[in-house]
């Protein structure tokens, strides 16, 4: 068949003859394939100026569809369609739909608000997200902590007060946890009188005549120890100041520690080079009032109310 | 030309094959690249967006040497979703000084373009140590050297004077510290004073003991440093949250 083509149709060839008798056909483009050509060409000025993409002048053509939203100032603004103006509609559309639940949030007070079974389960898939996001990495998932890093949220033992208030306070401004170096203060001997009495209060085995001198290092002058964690060892939650005699530890880490005397070194550990660390960041500028809200109830829900 | 226009004529002349051939892909370059430069809504106008300093410098360059950039992406995009796990989307204006910027197109690991101020020190230092004692399910490698390894501060004023001759306004003369005291005002300006670069960076690891560790100044000393600055120049309360719409 293609033979008597070849002889119905004189085609020109490029000229050229490879291995004798081999030529290469030059056919002009099929007119369809052309035309389609022409038409992509017409399609493509029309979409540039429908689309809101085309550069002009000192600005952009705006294209032909507008959004129209309302900003953080109440003000209802028309633009024409861009990402920042969608994104602009769609966070509209989000806070319409958590607004209900947020004004409430808003309006009630922390003891509502746990009281309230509708609000518990949004504080309870809200707060968890945002807690996943934010506290996770640090407090962990479950809000467990970690020995030497971060304290645990699930306890009962809250280094600045798990109220509600403090636990907002704690949000909105963040902490940092200090503790001077004694080691450059007090001789071996006195730091290791130190970390047995520490150990003898919360019934870890220990030394008792060095206990004993501790005690009274303790609350001398010298090592003043009673300044931060008060007479009774029991801390002082305005200051942050743990107490050391509820068997939990956050910076010592007793608990990981195979002997008494591992146990009392992981504390002289902590006399001897004080605390520089246990910073948490401030969420004012990075969550809103009410997400910080929410955080606040899911946080005293894990193991809040001291 | 010839009127008897044939493609022949362009396929038989490879040189000029090629010319053409450029000249045909560079359109969709120019067109897309070229009016930026010429459009004013390109660069959004905020406060605060400075180069870094010596030491967030340094650690920049640890950034990239490490391959940070590999599984991190610097550019909140304008979605809902991101808005909400990262913070606001990221302005044009707020990697103005990066060479190279570090926006990414691919995330193994979160997007960290606002990643400044969001955990502590002791997170970065143990998480860059080993990620999987903070976050059990990272698939991030240990980064144990930064903190053993001392910073290189040596050639620091060299890097600042290379970044200089692309375009970042790091000062050389007395004329140019005016300059960057009337642009970022006096404390700025010191920190992007050239000379006094070394001086500066000890300065800074020294005041901020990122890596907690006083003994010396460390390469995660200068990583997170540079990780704490992330995103935290543009303090977005003082504007209205729709102010960048009309940039883009």
């Amino acid at each position: 068949m293609s033979e008597q083509k070849l002889q119905s149709h004189t085609v020109q060839t490029t000229g050229h003859a490879w291995d004798g008798d081999l030529q290469e056909y030059n056919n002009p483009l099929p007119t369809w394939w052309v035309y389609t050509f022409y038409v992509t060409v017409v399609f493509a000025i029309v979409y540039w100026t429908i689309y809101p993409s085309w550069p002009f002048g000192k600005g952009w053509l705006g294209g032909v569809s507008d959004i129209t939203y309302v900003n953080d100032a109440g003000e209802t603004k028309t633009h024409s369609w861009n990402t920042r103006a969608l994104l602009m509609e769609k966070l509209n559309e989000a806070s319409a739909e958590q607004k209900p639940y947020f004004d409430k949030i808003a309006s009630m007070s922390y003891a509502q608000i746990a009281k309230d079974p509708e609000m518990n389960g949004f504080i309870l898939s809200a707060g968890k997200a945002l807690f996943s996001d934010n506290c996770a990495p640090c407090h962990q998932a479950g809000g467990q902590g970690k020995i030497g890093f971060f304290p645990n949220l699930t306890d009962d033992d809250w280094l600045y007060g798990g109220t509600y208030d403090k636990i907002h306070e704690t949000l909105m401004n963040g902490r940092r946890g200090y503790m001077p170096t004694f080691g450059e203060v007090l001789s071996a001997e006195q730091i290791d009188q130190l970390a047995n009495y520490v150990a003898s209060l919360s019934g870890i085995g220990h030394d008792a005549a060095k206990a004993s001198a501790g005690n009274a290092l303790f609350h001398s002058e010298t090592a003043a120890c009673y300044y931060c964690h008060g007479v009774d060892a029991k801390g002082r939650k305005d200051i942050g100041a743990p107490n050391l005699t509820d068997k939990v530890w956050l910076w010592a880490d007793v608990p990981d520690a195979d002997s008494a005397a591992g146990k009392v070194a992981a504390i002289r550990g902590v006399i001897t080079n004080g605390l520089n660390r246990g910073v948490m960041p401030a969420w004012a500028g990075r969550l809103s009032p009410e997400q910080i809200k929410v955080l606040t109830v899911y946080v005293h829900e894990l193991g809040g109310g001291q | 030309m010839n009127l008897n226009f044939k493609h022949e004529w362009i396929e038989t002349n490879i040189g000029l094959l090629a010319v053409l051939t450029m000249l045909a892909i560079s359109v969709g370059g120019l067109v897309e690249i070229a009016p930026l430069f010429f459009i004013d809504k390109t660069i959004e106008k905020v406060d605060g967006v400075r180069p870094y300093t010596p030491l967030e410098q340094r650690g920049r360059d640890i950034y990239q040497r490490e391959g940070c950039y590999l599984c991190h992406s610097q550019m909140i995009r304008p979605f809902r979703d991101e808005k909400l796990r990262y913070g606001h989307y990221s302005l044009a204006a707020e990697s103005q000084y990066d060479h190279p910027f570090q926006w990414g197109s691919k995330r193994t690991g979160p997007d960290l373009a606002r990643v400044g101020g969001k955990y502590s020190n002791e997170w970065h230092v143990q998480h860059l140590i080993a990620p999987r004692s903070m976050v059990p399910e990272s698939v991030m490698p240990n980064y144990p050297w930064l903190l053993s390894t001392p910073l290189d501060i040596s050639d620091v004023a060299d890097r600042m004077k290379a970044l200089r001759k692309v375009g970042v306004p790091y000062s050389l003369t007395d004329a140019e510290y005016k300059a960057n005291v009337a642009k970022f005002g006096e404390t700025v300006a010191k920190q992007l004073h050239i000379p006094d670069a070394q001086k500066n960076l000890v300065e800074q690891a020294n005041f901020g003991n990122y890596d907690g560790d006083r003994s010396g100044i460390s390469e995660m000393d200068a990583l997170v440093a540079y990780l704490q600055v992330l995103g935290t120049m543009v303090d977005f309360s003082k504007y209205k949250d729709d102010a960048f719409v009309d940039n883009r």
